[in-house]
């Protein structure tokens, strides 16, 4: 026979789940905008194609970026998600040998053992049916290891995981009882056919003391109950990360980038979005402050069922980390952007600054000390004395009335406005005459390289120091002074700054390294971006920070934003300089600078 | 001789007050002081508020009490440890000497606020941003000023460099600063009639006697500018003067000015002593300073028995209030020991 | 006397009788730090809008808590955000935040046409 009642749940699952998917594809695809369409299209047929289907099977299937974080976890997942690909696969493929075509009946492959009672021998009958007892007993580990990490986290790396939804919990019960279904209905079959192999044979045996006769016919219909709920589930749970991964992959690697506002694109990332669970770990608001339900799994959750809450929107330091720990790479910190977006409280364009003052005589550089910097008058006054000794020529834009580069309203959603303050500061920029534009803040950096378009490049003070010295421009002393550098979220994470700073401090004196640093460094929790957390919490994320910088008890602790310095000079310990101040400091043939200008 | 003896450590006001008192009811008392001279920061100033007593009058009173018979004193030794044992109390010295008493004054006093962390100020990095202390100190040479040898016309004095804020820790209010500026605006006016004297205040606490007359004719005889606001940054002018951004609340504008001399009133802090001997017996206050063990009446007393505080290293009080605190922790003293047998 | 843009010169005089509180309740649900600020006016002294207009947070937020909205959304649409009241407040109030949430106020309740 080649049908049983029993294949419905599932058939029914099926088909409800292709049709779910390819309404909501197609919804979102039209929902692309205009340049992510015309990006996508020139892509398609290229190179790009093969990359990602490589991509795919390393990340989706073996998932090698989780491998790479705890092994144990990495395994977890590929044995779920590969062998019950492989299993149905290689399924499939068993049964077109078995019945002699390709184009056979779907369900054959999936209840094979069923249907396929009286085994005549087919090619490589008995590899085949070791094949896929193999596999499902890959599975089955991956299952042991899921409900494993359930009840004890931290035996697979993760200190705290996800708090699920109902509807999730249910799609993870009705998946987890697959396999192990799958497996005692095929026993049970095994047990009455003999078509089983190593497994199935032997748990076939154990069941043999059971009336089997009566227990096969009911564990195939749950066996298939539950791939029907698990399949109709799907759509609207964590699972439909499963196809759409695939989608978001091709895309990604075809040129798409989420904007400015909200777009398909953003609803496919939303899908992506599988709930591991892994962003709660990274997140310093968690683990320095104990504040659990801001992080991207949950606001990323919250958005996709349209009750996401201005709080959670705007209580997160956008600080980067859990960009660094999504194992999809998820673009979360623009998301999260993208979801303060207000439109409607544009207001008017009130910037009518006519008191910012161009520029009046020739200068290679425009400094753009940004309004942080204004609060840490050390870092203007060193930056000030490297230009002179290396001779620069610069105009001081913000010395005295200067504008803010627009970042801060960016990240809380005034884009109208923001719009406004760069054409106005991009005007005066242009009408400089200068041929580089260095910043000391980081937050403006990103302002610079990202959101306009300036015609002269842009460099951040710590990257123009080593540019200089690598000029012959600067000489620094070198000394027996022990330092510990913090990466800057906005210029490591956000702007891939780590090592030019590095370069620059080892010529002064000995850079000892810390534990989280380069792309896993902690903030300082004095981020502009969250308009909600209370001060309390930003000490606690401020102190774990320090603690852990300081932990070999250097002599200075280097940084290079007027931000990060502020912050951590409110917790009065190690001595804070910025990597101008310590720069200044140390310039050869001069003499050692005392504090004081005169 | 009653017997008992009694160790002060501090020898500020309130240890030398104490002292007095105590010597002079028959007990014993070493008083330890960590610098070569008694007075502790009162040496620094040239007037006391709110009356402009003479400070080194009032210095030389406090130390030829120091003469009775009864009082040990020891100079130029820190106290490094201080513990129980039994009833008695042991003191040790950075010097390896020790000592042992029935009771124990601690009298270690304050620190001024280091306003290099308010770094917006420009303290630290600017020559002609000084603080209270050190404006005293040139009223006290005789001479004020800048750092290119200028009479300064114009100075400008800040309130609440370190206190009630948030961003230091230090939410409490320092008590004295606000007279503290009134008395040093009056005394550069004193001596450059013609100048300029600016006071950048939040409130004006004028809570002791003879305070708010102070303030008064601050404003009538010596035209003293009083301005409602912060400074929030102070640059450099090219000519070295400092150049102030502020707020005018009551006008609601912005102001800025250019100032000869900026003087940041730094508040009170607990010394590094009272940290760490409040520390090493279990009182610990809010912020470093020492618990006393009940604001209304048990004020001089401590959790622990025979330790006994006064003056500053409890929280920031005014001279007068020091002493006033220093005889009654020595009646308590006297109280403790009296019923001890 | 200051400019706002209103023409017509009526006295203008806080009322506490009067005066409609409401809003000020929902900025304190929303941001409760506001409560702590004793006006000292930090934050307007170090303002970077404050280089260029006479804009002032501390202004604008005592006039909100008395009821006096006249044109003061046009007023909050001075700030750049740039933060840097924040950083100064000796209390550790969100400046920031407030200023996010009257201008969200006020166009709630412009546009719901609610008479002033």
């Amino acid at each position: 026979m080649n049908f049983h009642p029993l294949v419905i749940p599932f058939l029914a699952g099926t088909v409800f789940l292709l049709i779910m998917i390819s309404l909501k594809y197609i919804k979102w695809i039209r929902l692309l905008d205009a340049n992510q369409s015309a990006t996508i299209k020139k892509n398609i047929l290229t190179f790009k194609t093969v990359q990602a289907i490589n991509e795919i099977f390393h990340e989706s299937l073996l998932h090698r970026k989780i491998y790479k974080r705890n092994r144990l976890l990495g395994y977890m997942h590929m044995s779920l998600a590969f062998g019950w690909f492989l299993m149905i696969v290689v399924g499939k493929i068993e049964s077109s040998f078995y019945y002699g075509t390709f184009l056979d009946k779907p369900w054959l492959g999936i209840f094979f053992k069923y249907f396929a009672r009286t085994p005549h021998h087919y090619f490589m009958i008995i590899p085949f049916s070791f094949i896929m007892d193999l596999l499902l007993l890959v599975t089955l580990s991956g299952v042991m290891l899921a409900i494993l990490k359930r009840i004890r986290s931290t035996f697979l790396g993760i200190k705290k995981t996800t708090n699920h939804i109902l509807l999730d919990r249910i799609a993870l019960t009705s998946l987890w009882w697959i396999f192990p279904l799958r497996l005692l209905a095929e026993s049970s079959t095994a047990e009455l056919t003999g078509n089983g192999s190593f497994l199935t044979g032997t748990v076939g045996h154990l069941l043999s003391t059971l009336p089997v006769h009566q227990l096969e016919l009911p564990l195939w219909w749950a066996y298939s109950i539950c791939i029907g709920i698990f399949f109709i589930a799907l759509p609207f749970s964590r699972y439909m990360h499963i196809p759409t991964e695939i989608v978001l992959i091709f895309l990604r690697k075809w040129g798409a980038q989420a904007g400015e506002v909200q777009s398909g694109f953003t609803d496919i990332q939303l899908n992506t979005c599988s709930r591991c669970g892994l962003c709660i770990d990274a997140c310093q608001m968690n683990f320095a402050a104990d504040i659990n339900h801001i992080q991207p799994v949950y606001f990323i959750r919250d958005t996709r069922y349209h009750h996401l809450s201005k709080e959670v929107a705007d209580n997160c330091l956008l600080c980067g980390r859990c960009v660094e720990a999504c194992p999809v790479g998820l673009e979360l910190t623009v998301i999260r952007q993208q979801v303060r977006h207000k439109s409607e409280i544009q207001g008017n364009n009130y910037f009518e600054y006519n008191g910012a003052i161009e520029n009046t005589k020739k200068a290679d550089i425009v400094y753009f000390a940004g309004c942080m910097s204004q609060l840490t008058p050390t870092i203007i006054i060193s930056m000030k004395k490297i230009f002179e000794e290396a001779g620069v020529s610069y105009w001081f834009m913000d010395e005295e009335k200067g504008l803010c580069c627009g970042r801060p309203l960016r990240q809380q959603g005034y884009l109208q406005q923001s719009k406004d303050l760069v054409s106005k500061n991009t005007q005066l920029i242009h009408s400089s005459g200068a041929k580089m534009l260095v910043t000391s803040c980081p937050i403006c950096y990103q302002s610079f390289k990202n959101e306009y378009s300036l015609d002269i490049p842009v460099m951040h003070h710590s990257d123009y120091i080593g540019l200089l010295m690598k000029e012959n421009k600067l000489n620094l002393e070198q000394s027996d002074i022990e330092m510990v550098y913090h990466d800057p979220c906005e210029l490591g994470r956000g702007s891939g700054v780590y090592d030019q700073p590095r370069h620059v401090l080892q010529s002064i004196g000995n850079l000892t390294a810390v534990d989280f640093e380069k792309e896993k460094s902690l903030c300082c929790g004095g981020s502009l971006s969250n308009m909600v957390i209370d001060s309390d919490s930003r000490q606690k994320i401020r102190d774990n920070t320090l603690e852990v910088l300081t932990k070999s008890r250097p002599d200075v602790l280097v940084t290079a934003c007027p931000l990060c310095k502020k912050t951590f000079a409110q917790n009065n310990t190690t001595k804070i300089m910025d990597i101008a101040e310590i720069v200044a400091a140390n310039l050869k043939n001069k003499i050692k600078a005392s504090k004081s200008i005169n | 001789m009653s017997g008992k003896n009694i160790i002060i450590i501090g020898g500020g006001p309130a240890g030398l007050e104490a002292a007095y008192h105590l010597a002079l009811h028959d007990y014993s008392v070493t008083l330890i002081e960590k610098e070569t001279e008694t007075g502790g920061h009162i040496r620094k100033d040239l007037k006391l508020f709110p009356d402009f007593t003479d400070a080194s009058e009032v210095r030389k009173e406090l130390s030829d009490k120091m003469m009775h018979p009864n009082i040990d004193l020891k100079t130029g030794i820190c106290v490094t440890e201080l513990f129980q044992e039994g009833l008695k109390w042991v003191v040790k010295c950075d010097n390896g000497s020790s000592f042992i008493s029935d009771a124990v004054l601690l009298a270690t006093g304050f620190e001024t606020f280091d306003a290099t962390r308010k770094e917006e100020l420009g303290y630290g990095i600017y020559d002609n941003v000084i603080t209270s202390v050190e404006f005293e100190g040139k009223l006290k040479e005789g001479k004020i000023l800048t750092s290119s040898g200028r009479v300064p016309q114009r100075i400008a004095f800040l309130n609440c460099v370190g206190s009630r804020d948030e961003k230091v820790g230090n939410l409490y209010c320092s008590r004295v600063c606000c007279i503290n500026g009134v008395k040093l605006a009056i005394s550069f006016k004193e001596m450059v009639p013609d100048a300029e004297a600016y006071c950048f205040y939040i409130d004006m606490r004028m809570t002791g006697q003879h305070y708010e007359e102070l303030y008064r004719t601050s404003q009538e005889k010596y035209g003293v500018t009083y301005i409602r606001g912060r400074i929030s940054e102070a640059a450099a002018t090219f000519d070295n003067r400092i150049q102030l951004k502020s707020e005018d609340t009551l006008a609601c504008l912005p102001l800025k000015m250019a100032v000869d001399m900026l003087v940041l009133m730094v508040g009170m802090e607990a010394s590094k002593s009272t940290r760490i001997l409040s520390a090493q017996n279990g009182i610990p206050g809010e912020y470093g300073f020492a618990a006393g063990s009940g604001i209304n009446f048990r004020d001089n007393l401590t959790i622990k028995a025979g330790l006994f505080l006064a003056g500053t290293c409890k929280r920031p009080l005014s001279f007068q209030e020091t002493i006033a605190d220093a005889g009654a922790a020595a009646v308590q003293m006297m109280d403790y020991l009296k019923d001890e047998k | 006397m200051k400019e706002w843009g209103y023409k017509i010169s009526t006295p203008r005089v806080i009322d506490l009788d009067k005066a409609d509180t409401a809003r000020y309740a929902k900025l304190v649900e929303e941001v409760p730090s506001v409560k702590k600020c004793i006006m000292c006016g930090a934050c307007s002294a170090t303002c970077t809008a404050s280089n260029h207009t006479d804009f002032s947070f501390r202004q604008c937020h005592l006039l909100f808590r008395r009821g006096q909205v006249v044109n003061l959304s046009v007023e909050l649409d001075k700030c750049m955000l740039c933060g840097k009241c924040k950083i100064v407040c000796p209390q550790g109030v969100n400046t920031r935040a407030i200023i996010s949430t009257m201008r969200i106020i006020l166009s709630d309740m412009n546009n719901r046409n609610t008479p002033l």
